[in-house]
C-alpha cells in the first residue's frame, strides 16, 4: 500500500490496521524517517519536500512489487510526506510484514535504501545559512547498490 | 510535448513546466538536452553539468539513448532526495 501525503500519519493507528485481519503475519518491521535539526552544521528552520505527482506513486509501487517478488511478504505499507516539514516532523514511514522475522527486516531495510535513491523527491532545506538543496549522498548509492541483484 | 522540472533544476530555470513542440533534429533525450542548452542562460546553466541531471520519459526513468516523441512527458531533476 502506499501513500504520498502533505499530512502526518499515525505509527500504532497503521500498524493496528495492517495486523488486524491478518494473523498470518508473525512480526513486522517498521522505520520512521525525521526531519533532523542539524545539517552540516547549520541549524535547519523547516525542510520542504518537493516530488513529481504520478511518478512518484508509480515508483513507489515499483518498489514494493520488487520486495514482495523478494521475500514473502504479507503486507507492504509505505507512506511517504510531500511539503514544509519542522524539526521533529515524520517524513516517511516503511512497515514490512512477514510471517517471519528475517523477510521483514530485510524488506524494510531494502525499501529504504532504494526509496532515497529512487523515489523522486527533492529536499529543500531553510536553514540559518539561507536556503539549501539537499544533495544525493554517495553513501546512500552504496546503501541502494548493495541490493543490487548481481548478474548470473 | 510537455517538459516538467524539478528540485534545483527547476529553481535554475526559473520554471516547473512548459510545453514545447517537438524541435526539428530532437530524437532522444541527448538531442533534446543539447535543444534545451542552445535555448537560453537559464536553460543552459541549469543543464552545464550532465553527472547531476536525471531524466524520465513518461514518468519512468531514462537513459541519454532513450527515443523521445512529440507526445511524451519529459522531466529533468537532480539526483532524487526521497526518504
Amino acid at each position: 500500500v502506499i501513500k504520498v501525503q502533505s499530512e502526518d500519519f499515525d505509527i500504532s493507528g497503521e500498524i493496528s490496521r495492517m495486523t488486524k485481519d491478518n494473523t498470518a503475519i508473525g512480526g513486522l518491521s517498521c522505520f520512521v524517517g525525521l526531519v533532523r535539526d542539524i545539517a552540516d552544521e547549520s541549524k535547519i528552520n523547516s525542510l520542504t519536500l518537493e516530488h513529481y505527482p504520478g511518478m512518484t506513486e508509480r515508483q513507489l509501487e515499483t518498489l514494493e512489487a520488487e520486495a514482495r517478488q523478494r521475500w514473502p511478504l504479507q503486507d507492504v505499507l509505505i507512506i511517504h510526506r510531500f511539503g514544509q516539514l519542522m524539526p521533529g516532523d515524520r517524513i516517511v514511514l516503511v512497515v514490512t510484514a512477514s510471517s517471519h522475522r528475517e523477510a521483514s527486516l530485510q524488506s524494510c531495510a531494502f525499501l529504504i535504501d532504494w526509496l532515497k535513491t529512487k523515489a523522486p523527491f527533492w529536499k529543500l532545506e531553510d536553514t540559518q545559512a539561507g536556503p539549501k538543496w539537499v544533495a544525493a549522498r554517495e553513501d546512500d548509492d552504496k546503501a541502494a547498490d548493495r541490493w543490487e541483484k548481481s548478474d548470473p | 510535448m510537455q517538459l516538467l522540472y524539478f528540485g534545483w533544476v527547476r529553481a535554475k530555470i526559473g520554471i516547473s513546466q512548459e510545453e514545447i513542440e517537438l524541435p526539428t533534429g530532437v530524437s532522444d533525450v541527448r538531442t533534446l538536452i543539447d535543444w534545451l542548452q542552445e535555448r537560453g542562460n537559464t536553460h543552459s546553466e541549469a543543464l552545464e553539468d550532465l553527472s547531476v541531471i536525471r531524466v524520465a520519459v513518461n514518468q519512468e526513468m531514462a537513459e541519454m539513448d532513450t527515443p523521445i516523441a512529440a507526445k511524451d512527458e519529459i522531466a529533468l531533476f537532480p539526483p532524487m532526495t526521497g526518504g
